[in-house]
């Protein structure tokens, strides 16, 4: 690729180059904006589903369903010991009932003393006590199964729930933007190609004169092609990293204001080095994609002519 | 003495018209001096096309350097058209470059290296008398200046053919004289020469050369020299 750049002086003047007169370079440079801003959506999204999702993978949560305070605070304390004792369990935390109150007081609304009272909602509905788990590896049927044959004998109708199930649909939603995004990248790449062939074609068009001497004079076409292809690499990665600069400025700008808001998924949506890495290649892999594509393209047009 | 250009039947027809070309059969011998003449419209520059591989024929076979020029592939063409030099009727001088870099076009094509291109430049200006406009842009030459610039351009390259369309037709008589003396330098050193004119006085400067009449698209042969090769020419 670099003897793509180190065309001698006299080679390039045959074809004359003017930096940033034609439309091409804007046109790049909007289209790799948008692809910045699309990757990064996208990349966004997988590091979110997968963040949430390794946090999640591992955790479940044992729900005690009984009638009987008594008998729950005995079979949920009996159900926690068992689970501490058992070579999977990482960490087990009873849920206290002030936090389970609170977690239900968004659609329930919060006891009439603010919830210092405990009893006052919770003795109203018999919900159940929560356990929260941390596993040593991530749940699977194995897992779970173990946790059942432990804690049944001591709660009959204990439930174990994964909390990855509980995150299924948001992470299904996360999974679909990020393929949109993707897909935004592929059709922004295929409008790049198609303005590249259009600029190349103008282009050939234009010195249509000089390419018909250097042919009759013993110019190949790989000779031909090279000065096309120069000259529109230049141009996309000019484009390119002007596109690159103000994507990464708006992805910064965003990414603050969503640090703002401090909370859960939206918080998370953070890149990694690697995603910055993968980001600040785009200007190179649009570079390479208008240099194949400007090569396909004039390579197909001189081989129409004798 | 080995053809270097052998047509036979060779026919050209452009599209559905009729044939521009019809039934040339010729040879044409190394070193030798040929003027094509006819009538404005006779095929002229259709023949040169064919010569310096800008056309396939419609039919026929043509024979250049001793191989199929018809069925070449694509691919072989650059490297027989860099052993033709070719003066355009209308120059085809590349505007924006300078008398200098058209002249070093087909030895830059050829990748000669800049630094043996110099000095063979400077000296083909000085040839056409050119010298003090080397950095003149075809746009500031006058007609006769750009048509030196052209003719320089397609002998630099010292090419074994040297197929010239009408070369002096923008330049005054005298100019057109010494022209000629330039192609018959050329050819002294072994160059075949094909000049299309329609100055049939030209004929008579060039002792020795041939003469390739072309009436409605065939060939007619005055001399009768084109089926046998040509006498040696003196190479003084």
């Amino acid at each position: 690729m670099l003897s793509l750049f180190v065309i001698p002086g006299h080679d390039r003047r045959l074809i004359p180059e003017g930096r940033l007169s034609g439309p091409m370079p804007w046109v790049i440079a909007i289209m790799i904006f948008l692809m910045v801003l699309a990757t990064a959506i996208g990349l966004a999204f997988t590091e979110a589903g997968q963040n949430v999702s390794d946090q999640l993978s591992s955790r479940a949560t044992v729900q005690i369903i009984e009638a009987n305070p008594d008998q729950k605070a005995q079979q949920t304390s009996d159900a926690a010991a068992r689970l501490r004792g058992m070579e999977l369990v990482e960490e087990v935390r009873v849920l206290p009932a002030q936090e389970i109150e609170d977690l239900i007081a968004p659609w329930l609304g919060q006891s009439a003393d603010g919830g210092q009272d405990t009893g006052g909602l919770l003795e109203d509905i018999p919900l159940p006590a929560l356990i929260d788990l941390k596993l040593a590896q991530p749940i699977g049927e194995k897992e779970l199964e173990a946790l059942r044959a432990g804690i049944r004998p001591l709660a009959a109708s204990a439930r174990i729930e994964p909390s990855s199930a509980l995150i299924a649909p948001v992470i299904a939603l996360v999974q679909s933007l990020q393929w949109i995004a993707f897909g935004l990248v592929i059709l922004l790449a295929i409008a790049t190609a198609a303005a590249v062939i259009i600029s190349a074609r103008a282009a050939l068009n234009t010195h249509k004169e000089t390419i018909g001497v250097i042919h009759l004079l013993g110019g190949t076409d790989r000779q031909i092609s090279r000065l096309f292809q120069r000259r529109i690499a230049l141009d996309a990665l000019l484009g390119g990293v002007l596109g690159l600069i103000c994507g990464a400025a708006i992805i910064l700008l965003l990414g603050m204001q969503l640090s703002a808001l401090g909370s859960g998924l939206v918080q998370s949506l953070d890149l990694s080095w690697y995603s910055w890495l993968i980001i600040g290649a785009i200007p190179i892999l649009g570079m390479i994609l208008a240099m194949v594509t400007a090569r396909m393209t004039v390579m197909g047009a001189l081989k129409k002519i004798l | 003495m080995n053809e270097i250009v052998q047509f036979e039947n060779v026919g050209l027809r452009y599209g559905a018209g009729i044939e521009t070309l019809s039934d040339l059969t010729f040879t044409l011998y190394p070193g030798s001096f040929y003027f094509l003449t006819g009538a404005s419209g006779a095929g002229k520059t259709s023949l040169l096309k064919l010569l310096y591989l800008a056309q396939r024929p419609s039919r026929g076979l043509i024979r250049l350097f001793g191989e199929d020029a018809v069925t070449m592939p694509r691919e072989r063409l650059p490297g027989f058209r860099r052993r033709i030099g070719v003066v355009f009727q209308d120059f085809r001088l590349v505007p924006h470059l300078s008398a200098f870099d058209n002249i070093a076009l087909p030895l830059r094509v050829a990748g000669v290296k800049e630094r043996d291109l110099t000095t063979p430049v400077a000296e083909m200006l000085d040839w056409v008398g050119l010298g003090d406009r080397a950095e003149a842009r075809p746009a500031t030459l006058s007609g006769g200046e750009q048509q030196r610039v052209a003719i320089a351009r397609a002998v630099i390259g010292r090419p074994e053919i040297l197929v010239a369309d009408e070369p002096t037709g923008n330049v005054d008589p005298d100019m057109a004289i010494r022209l000629l003396q330039l192609f018959e330098a050329l050819n002294t050193l072994g160059t075949t020469i094909v000049v299309a004119t329609h100055d049939i006085h030209l004929l008579s400067k060039v002792p020795g050369a041939q003469m390739m009449k072309l009436e409605k698209g065939g060939l007619s042969d005055p001399t009768g020299s084109l089926r046998n090769p040509p006498l040696p020419r003196d190479r003084a």
